[in-house]
């Protein structure tokens, strides 16, 4: 559990993964939607592939920016098992794919945009999201 | 050509650094704002808020202007219908995110930390999309 909190660094942090999003799309007139360049890059590659990998490089490598200022990573706290971290995944995975978008493609591009589709994939995972966590953490009591 | 991959390239690196200063790269987070019944932590919502905010400025610039900066034309998704797939996959990926913790961007953005769970829930997302789209490309050849 976590109780320490700060708005301002969130906000901060929020702010530049929009200005990401901002930036893909007025020099490249793309969305920065994570799933999908992860999935049209390894299932469709081709035209595109280049600048795909590309904003994957630097995904990959943004945080190591954070190291080097902090002196030290994030934190990474993972408590899932290695069994549910693999469901997790394809879940995830074949989700995305299937809906068209994550958090970032639907969330931080597709809300900005105010597009309908985006709006209703937003509520429907995020509601799926917490009622999974509320049957993991307090749906089975002993 | 140089220059949009050069823009891609700060792009994800702005991403990167902002999952990174945001406090997303931890699942124990996310799922603390998942958790609403516990003891909530709102810093998702804020995340979110800045993101969505500075994004819809690029998106308001963005009308104003014919084409890209760097590109021929925008490539903006158009479909307005909200069919089963949509939803559908918003569920499992709802329900993936809401087990683990973890959704794309920050399980990528957190390989070069090399810790086992993240590599092997990146590997079993890349495995779902896999199967995902043989599954689809299936359906589409079966139906014809």
């Amino acid at each position: 559990m976590i109780t320490d909190w700060n708005p301002w660094q969130a906000l901060a942090g929020g702010g530049l993964i929009g200005l990401s999003a901002a930036l893909l799309l007025l020099s490249n007139g793309k969305i920065a939607g994570i799933s999908g360049i992860v999935g049209r890059l390894m299932l469709a590659p081709g035209e595109g592939a280049a600048w795909r990998a590309a904003f994957l490089a630097g995904l990959l490598s943004g945080p190591l920016l954070f190291v080097a200022f902090a002196g030290h990573w994030p934190d990474i706290g993972i408590d899932a098992s290695w069994p549910v971290l693999l469901a997790a995944g394809l879940l995830v995975g074949a989700g995305t794919r299937w809906g068209h978008g994550c958090t970032s493609g639907h969330g931080v591009c597709g809300l900005a945009r105010l597009s309908r589709r985006s709006m209703v994939a937003v509520a429907t995972f995020m509601a799926a999201a917490i009622v999974t966590v509320f049957v993991v953490r307090h749906g089975i009591q002993p | 050509m140089t220059a949009r991959i050069l823009a891609a390239l700060a792009a994800g690196l702005l991403f990167g650094l902002g999952l990174a200063v945001s406090g997303m790269m931890n699942p124990r987070r996310v799922l603390g704002f998942l958790d609403v019944a516990g003891s909530w932590d709102p810093t998702l919502a804020f995340v979110l808020a800045g993101a969505v905010g500075v994004s819809a400025a690029g998106y308001l610039v963005a009308r104003r202007i014919k084409r890209p900066w760097l590109a021929p034309s925008f490539d903006i998704p158009t479909r307005r219908d909200i069919d089963a797939p949509l939803v559908g996959g918003a569920i499992l990926f709802g329900i993936g995110w809401g087990l683990s913790g973890f959704c794309p961007g920050p399980a990528l953005a957190a390989l070069g930390a090399g810790l086992p769970g993240d590599l092997i829930f990146v590997a079993a997302m890349l495995a779902g999309m896999w199967i995902s789209a043989r599954l689809e490309r299936f359906r589409a050849t079966s139906q014809r």
